[in-house]
């Protein structure tokens, strides 16, 4: 698969990160490089292998449905860069979700 | 050209767990902001989220109330997206191997059946609320985030694109909300968004069977909302491609006070999701057994119960299906007939004065002033010949205002019917000689003056008089 300047552009626009003009070529072709790599695991038959989901063979980890305390409103508004009335107060928001 | 509807609901419903998904938080509402959150569902770093049994038990038998088939290996994954109310910036939801899978539900409209199909159900969990500081989005410069439903469990139901009118989108959207009311697994008030969908609408010419583009409306949470959206963009799109136009794929807000829908200019982007598993969340497996024993154990269903209304009562397919279509209401149509009032009779007052003073009061079945057990006595007094059917109605209007049971109310208002003939006589004579030409019609043969000659007496009498007596005093006097 080849890595383009647009997917560079794309990738960063869904991160929400800022990639100057010249940085573009350089993070392009180091991306390009590292998805290349796994081409070389693209020739592996892996016809009759299951997916890998999860390193563990676990299943059904679950907890009943019982009430824990939750946080101090305090201590949990505490690293907030801006708090008011015990909410999270966040900036001018552009787009529903 | 005609145009066709094709409409799709995605309807989100929060289950009645005590904890949230992933976490020990309440799921309590209206608690203060922010106090019902922990490390966990506030996503901060380096926790591990654990997947409450509960949630899944309750979407197995959600799944398979719907007809589905369930997923024996079922897993979640991270749905990512970044908006405030979303702590950790991914949505933990499920993708390739949803809980369960193509099932579908009947409905009736306009006396017609139908199956609507079910794509999916699956489970995620639920966002934060935010508030904003203006009146809307737009013109709000900052928002406050209160975390406390982030992580309150959801099901998500999505259809296929079956249904072709907002009757049927609503008939559809009750029809969930009665299963899942019936099977226990959430309290669907709509009003505090329990229940709430995302519709999707398109036109196509009748007859072509490509889908058109669609428009999505989101986070509908009533039924009139629902029907008055569809309605508005059904019409606002076959204006626009009458005028040659093209729909723009995109979503669009209901605003109710307006009446209309309005798009919202989103990015095309934003629904890049880049879905990956959940690796902190090790996958479900459920097997055969325990799946056929959930099975096993569902509570009688709304069609189920429709039909045994049919059946054992002998209630129209109609009546029967709007009494089953609440659990409450049926609950309350049996609590009326196990007094041993008639079941016809007890439909006929479910369906008439007591909804339409429930609906007057904007009450719900279960917090109404008269109870099973009232109106079941009342209907009684009828049976025995003590009131008729028209004094019922006065009885029934006092008991909502009154407490005292229907015998007291009778006795209290002198509303006994009365069946003496001598009592009733009097009457009778009166409006014999104050109807000349009704007494002489009916002497002349025309039997069906009588009508009008019991109405006088009934009407003379304030209703009290028995309709029988004074049909057979009358036939016998005017001879
Ligand atoms: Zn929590």
């Amino acid at each position: 698969m080849k890595v383009t300047e647009e997917d560079i552009l794309h990738i960063a626009a869904l991160s929400r990160l800022k990639i100057a003009k010249e940085e573009e070529k350089n993070y392009q072709e180091e991306l390009d490089k590292i998805i290349s790599y796994m081409d070389i695991l693209e020739g592996v038959d892996t016809e009759n292998v299951p997916p890998t989901t999860y390193a563990l063979p676990m299943e059904n980890v679950f907890r009943e449905d019982e009430p824990k305390d939750s946080l101090d409103r305090e201590l949990a508004l505490s690293n907030a860069p801006e708090v008011e009335d015990g909410y999270f107060k966040v900036p001018r928001v552009l787009e529903e979700s | 050209m005609r145009y066709e509807a094709v409409i799709g609901l995605e309807i989100h419903s929060e289950l009645k767990t005590n904890t949230k998904i992933f976490c020990g938080c309440k799921t309590t509402f209206g608690a203060e902001q922010n106090t019902h959150v922990c490390p966990v569902c506030l996503g901060l770093p380096g926790v591990l989220p654990t997947v409450n049994k509960k949630v899944v038990e309750f979407a197995i038998k959600a799944g398979l109330a719907t007809n589905c088939k369930i997923n024996e290996y079922s897993k979640f994954d991270r749905k990512n997206y970044y908006y405030p109310d979303l702590p950790k910036n991914w949505q933990t939801s499920q993708y390739d191997l949803p809980i369960a899978e193509h099932g579908y539900v009947e409905i009736l409209v306009d006396s017609e059946k139908k199956k609507i199909g079910l794509t999916r159900i699956h489970m995620e969990e639920d966002a934060g609320k935010l508030v904003h500081s203006g009146t809307n989005i737009k013109d709000s410069a900052s928002s406050n985030v209160d975390y406390n439903r982030t992580g309150v469990p959801l099901i998500e139901i999505v259809s296929e694109p079956d249904m072709r009118s907002a009757a049927e989108a609503r008939a559809y959207m009750e029809k969930i909300k009665a299963i899942l009311e019936y099977i226990d697994v959430s309290n669907c008030r709509m009003e505090e968004g329990n229940l709430r969908a995302d519709i999707n609408v398109s036109l196509r010419p009748v007859g072509e069977s490509k889908l058109g583009t669609r428009t999505e409306m989101k986070n509908i949470n009533s039924f009139k909302a629902l029907e008055d959206a569809i309605n508005y963009e059904i019409e606002r799109q076959t204006e626009v491609l009458e005028d040659g136009g093209e729909i723009i794929q995109e979503t669009r807000t209901w605003d109710p006070a307006k009446g209309i829908t309005l798009s919202m200019r989103s990015k095309e982007d934003a629904h890049d999701y880049r879905y990956m598993p959940e690796p902190d969340l090790p996958p479900i497996v459920t097997t055969k057994e325990e799946i056929e024993n959930y099975r096993k154990n569902l509570p009688e269903l709304p069609d189920a119960r429709r039909a045994r209304l049919e059946k054992e009562y002998g209630l129209s397919e109609y009546d029967a299906s709007i009494i089953t279509s609440s659990r409450e209401m049926a609950e309350y149509f049996d609590g009326v007939i196990a007094t041993g009032a008639d079941a016809k009779q007890a439909a006929n007052w479910i369906m008439g004065d007591l909804s339409k003073n429930l609906n007057a009061d904007g009450v719900t079945v279960k917090d109404s002033p008269v109870d099973a057990k009232r109106l079941g006595e009342m209907i009684l007094l009828i049976q025995k010949g003590t009131i008729s059917g028209k004094i019922a109605k006065q009885v029934f209007s006092e008991m909502w205002k009154n407490p005292d049971s229907p015998e007291k109310i009778v006795k209290d208002k002198g509303l006994v019917q009365i069946t003496d003939t001598k009592a009733i006589e009097g009457i009778v004579d009166e409006v014999i000689a104050k109807n000349q030409k009704a007494v002489d019609d009916y002497k002349n043969g025309n039997k069906k003056a009588i009508g009008a000659l019991v109405g006088q007496v009934m009407k003379a009498s304030k209703g009290k008089a028995n309709p029988q007596a004074v049909n057979e005093l009358l036939a016998k006097k005017l001879g």
